[in-house]
């Protein structure tokens, strides 16, 4: 008996079949994993089954009773509940706003929020959850903010729970929490579907695991019976090789030279200093990658090199000229690319076609004749674009950007930033949301452009990859830089160490690698 | 059509048609036995005789341009409040010009007066503008005031300069400096006892159209318009873009400015005695256009229709009066125009309303097979 069955769904999007006479079994308290290529209909499946959208053909049942699920207010009476891939919270509502949102008690039109919070605080201890409810949303971090995402489930009393890609945009700290946390919920009777890109997360925590592959179901499987090479082969179709072969660098010149970066806090976060001191290059010819926990200053200094935002003092100099104070496109036409961290935010233009975003830097330049978009041009560059990347899209280079599955999205950012030939390419954790061919796929790239001689700052959250890509490691820790090591020459357990701030060295450029004694803090 | 262009059809035509029903409500619960024929004056007065066609088109003229002005800086992501005052300032330049300017020749004088009210439309749209890019002050706060102070001060400006005394409104325009009418007199008229009646639909229309295509053109083809949709629908987006924002905001409102100067003008450069009055309120032209932008979803050519509905709908509603106080007509004309501003909302229920509908179409015939 299954809590849900999903009997020959059937779901089609304009060009393009998104599920085809699919096919999906839940059992109650188990953690079902849905695995598959970027655009193999993943998302759309659970989309189906949470009421957002309607199946052509196919029938949802519920304990062996066919259901009709026409909204999200029908699937939440049924008990389903969804994190999705891109969460829709309040920003501007405190965590408890959020919880009870849609579904307030109210005595005489007046909230009740006494019993409400009571409740919420009562789950959020029962799953140990370290959360300051009556904080609003846009102060808290993304991790926390899916915890939020999983309180407003279990405060519905959801017993079907879909994760969309909830490990993505999380550290690895927070994913072993998630884990934890999900083991605890199918424990307690829950029933758990659960997407992810990541073989490791499905070994660690699925019991069964179902697999997508251009719409179609390929299979379901047992979790602890199968390999992870099984598993991505029945993903792709095709043996795939997770190691990479990269040859030495060939280092050169420097391209990019940071000198005393220096961002002060502001007033509304802890106050701490953002970027303290950062002095760093970056050469031709290699990968350097910048790791550390989320939220050390990454992303200041991401920002700060490419732009974004202004900085408070020290030196940014690309290939001998200083651009501390130049404009984002006088950077970008000096050779700077940026794969930014949310490709939502900064990166796409959702309402605008695929087409239109390749062009989003150079429509000014390439794209246009006195002052009127060539409009065949562009057409035939994203053609190009889509064949050499291969993206994936119901139209091709007239899909609405908005329309495309997370991972090819994030492929037109990719192709877009590649194909414009930087000097440097700064890479901000730019296989997020990634299928493993897709990741495979980037790795290489990431490589070519450092063997044609190109600088590639890389930002990354996952130890795997740092390790894998990577010619020379910095690590930052609250807002500095604690270590400058050779991944040939350190584990692991040493990374862990110097991004939770436990080890450190004293780091200085203009020595050719660490200097001084490792000072071990408490 | 596409599917989102025709629920943007559909969803039009149905805020129509709930408008219509609403007003017929308040008809009814005003004077019941006069609503139905009123109801009926509305819906077909302005089809009545080819004289009140080209007066739907005439009246059409300014809010057509209102509207392209709303619209315009909507696909900017910016809320023109201000088109009303943007609006007066351009019928005073165009008044002011065509009264005192009698020494350039009519076509020059006419074509001084569309080209000056744009451009004081376009200063007057700035202020909102600079103040949103280099103060981050929310443009709909302070185009609101600026519609307030440049009311006051065309108020202020006609009585120092074009005022009549006589009339107590502005100077009446010499029949050489309004529009001309381009021989659509001879179109766009109705039989009079021996003679005719003819309407005063001009130049304006053709202006009108114009313009809206070369609206379209801009938003649609130019690289300049590729900007400002993107600072529009992501503003983040375009920063990492490396598009000035600040530029784009500050010339998107001084178009969406121009635009409503332009309305002002070719209201105001009819040669039916028209004139401004120093009444101390907005131009309504200026709130029609929101509920025009929106009927005609944003879209140049859809904005066209929607111009040249709404104006059909108030031109039959003025014809109520005696049997409706004037007050009532004018809350029945709001009720139906302001409800077309519901049009998005009536698009997002249409479009999972119509899911849920093909949904069992198909189920229905998937069971058959
Ligand atoms: N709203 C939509 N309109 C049109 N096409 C869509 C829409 N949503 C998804 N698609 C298309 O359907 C296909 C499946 O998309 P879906 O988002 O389900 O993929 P996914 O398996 O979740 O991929 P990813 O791992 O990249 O998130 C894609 O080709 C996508 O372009
Ligand atoms: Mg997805």
């Amino acid at each position: 008996m299954y809590i849900i069955e999903m009997r020959n769904i059937t779901k089609e999007f304009p060009g393009i079949i998104a599920n085809d006479n699919i096919t999906l079994q839940l059992k109650k308290n188990e953690i079902h994993a849905l695995l598959g290529e970027n655009g193999a209909g993943k998302s759309t499946l659970m989309s189906v089954l949470f009421g957002l959208y309607k199946q052509e053909k196919g029938s949802i049942f519920k304990n062996e009773e066919e259901v009709f699920i026409t909204g999200p207010g029908d699937a939440n009476r049924l008990g389903i509940g969804m994190v999705h891939q891109h969460f829709k919270l309040v920003h501007n509502f405190t965590v408890l706003e959020n919880i009870v949102l849609g579904v307030e008690t109210t005595k005489s039109g007046v909230l009740q929020m006494k019993e409400a919070r009571e409740k919420v605080l009562a789950l959020s201890k029962r799953y140990g959850f370290d959360i300051d409810i009556d904080k609003e949303i846009r102060h808290i971090s993304v991790g926390m903010q899916q915890r939020v995402e999983i309180l407003k489930m279990l405060y519905r009393d959801n017993e079907i729970l879909i994760f969309d890609e909830p490990t993505a945009v999380l550290t690895p700290q927070e994913i072993e929490a998630l884990m934890k946390t999900m083991k605890d919920m199918a424990a307690e009777g829950k029933s758990i579907l659960f997407i992810t890109h990541k073989l490791d997360e499905i070994k660690q925590v699925a019991d069964r695991c179902s697999v997508l592959r251009k719409g179609k179901m390929i299979g379901t499987v047992d979790v602890a019976e199968t390999s992870k090479e099984e598993m991505s082969e029945m993903m792709v179709g095709r043996k795939v090789v997770l190691s990479l072969d990269k040859a030495e660098a060939n280092i050169g010149d420097t391209i990019l030279k940071v000198r005393n970066l220096c961002q002060k806090g502001k007033a509304d976060k802890s106050g701490k200093d953002r970027l303290k001191n950062i002095s760093f290059d970056v050469k031709a010819g290699e990968i350097l990658c910048v790791a550390g926990i989320e939220g050390n200053g990454q992303t200041d200094l991401v920002y700060a090199l490419t732009g974004l935002e202004e900085f408070d003092s020290g030196e940014i100099e690309m290939e001998g000229k200083d651009i501390s104070r130049a404009k984002i496109r006088k950077r970008t036409e000096m050779g700077i690319a940026h794969i930014p961290e949310d490709r939502h935010k900064h990166g796409l233009v959702l309402d605008y076609t695929l087409a239109y975003n390749t062009i989003l830097q150079t429509y000014y330049a390439n794209f246009q004749k006195t002052g009127f978009l060539k409009k065949q041009t562009i057409l035939d560059y994203a053609k190009r674009l889509i064949e050499r990347f291969d993206i994936r899209s119901g139209q091709g280079e007239i899909t609405s950007t908005r329309a495309m599955s997370g991972g090819n999205q994030q492929k037109v950012i990719l192709a877009r930033e590649i194909d414009r030939d930087p000097k440097l390419l700064i890479a901000v954790q730019p296989t997020r949301g990634l299928d493993v061919g897709a990741i495979e796929y980037i790795h290489k790239q990431l490589l070519a452009q450092r063997d044609s001689g190109k600088a590639v700052l890389l930002v990354s959250l996952e130890l795997e990859e740092v390790m894998n890509v990577s010619d020379r490691i910095l690590v930052m820790y609250e807002g500095e830089i604690v270590a400058d090591v050779d991944p040939k020459h350190v584990t692991f357990q040493e990374l862990g160490l110097y991004m939770s701030g436990a080890k450190r060295d004293e780091v200085s450029v203009d020595a050719a690698h660490v200097k001084g004694d490792e000072v071990t803090v408490e | 059509m596409n599917r989102s262009g025709f629920l943007s059809f559909l969803s039009s035509l149905l805020v129509i048609v709930i408008g219509l029903l609403f007003g017929l409500i308040v008809l009814i619960v005003s004077n019941a036995e006069q609503a139905f024929p009123a109801a009926r004056t509305i819906a077909t007065f302005g089809f009545s005789s080819m004289r009140r066609v080209g007066d739907v088109m005439l009246h059409g003229t300014p809010i057509i341009l209102t509207g392209l002005s709303v619209a315009f800086a909507f696909k900017t992501g910016l809320f023109n409040i201000g088109a009303s005052g943007q609006f007066m300032f351009g019928g005073f330049v165009a008044i002011y010009i065509g009264v005192e300017a009698t020494f350039l020749p009519p076509w020059l004088r006419i074509l001084t007066c569309i080209v000056a009210a744009a451009l004081a439309g376009a200063i007057w749209g700035a202020i909102p503008g600079l103040l949103k890019a280099y103060r981050n002050v929310h443009e709909v706060i302070s185009s609101i005031m600026t519609n307030y102070i440049g009311m006051f001060i065309v108020v202020y400006l006609i009585q120092s300069f074009v005022f009549d005394q006589g009339r107590g409104t502005s100077t009446r325009l010499p029949t050489e400096s309004t529009l001309p009418r381009l021989g659509f007199q001879n179109i766009f008229r109705e039989p009079f006892f021996a003679t005719y009646r003819e309407s005063h639909v001009n130049l304006g229309i053709v202006l009108a159209i114009a313009i809206a295509i070369l609206v379209y053109v801009i938003l649609e083809k130019t690289t300049f318009g590729y900007e400002l949709k993107a600072c529009g629908f992501n503003p983040d987006a375009a920063k990492y873009a490396g598009i000035n924002q600040k530029r784009s905001i500050v010339f998107s409102m001084m178009i969406s400015g121009a635009l409503a100067g332009t309305a002002g003008a070719l209201n105001f450069m009819v040669d039916t005695g028209l004139s401004m009055g120093v009444v101390e309120t907005l131009a309504m032209e200026g709130f029609t256009g929101i509920s025009v932008a929106f009927l005609g979803m944003n879209h140049p050519i859809g904005i066209i229709f929607s111009g040249l509905f709404v104006s059909y709908i108030k031109l039959g509603g003025a014809q109520l009066q005696p049997h409706f106080s004037i007050e009532m007509v004018e809350t029945v004309l709001a009720i139906i125009i302001y409800f077309c501003a519901f049009v998005f909302v009536v698009k997002s229920m249409l479009g999972r309303g119509l899911s849920k509908f093909g949904r069992k179409d198909k189920q229905e015939g998937g069971g058959a097979v």
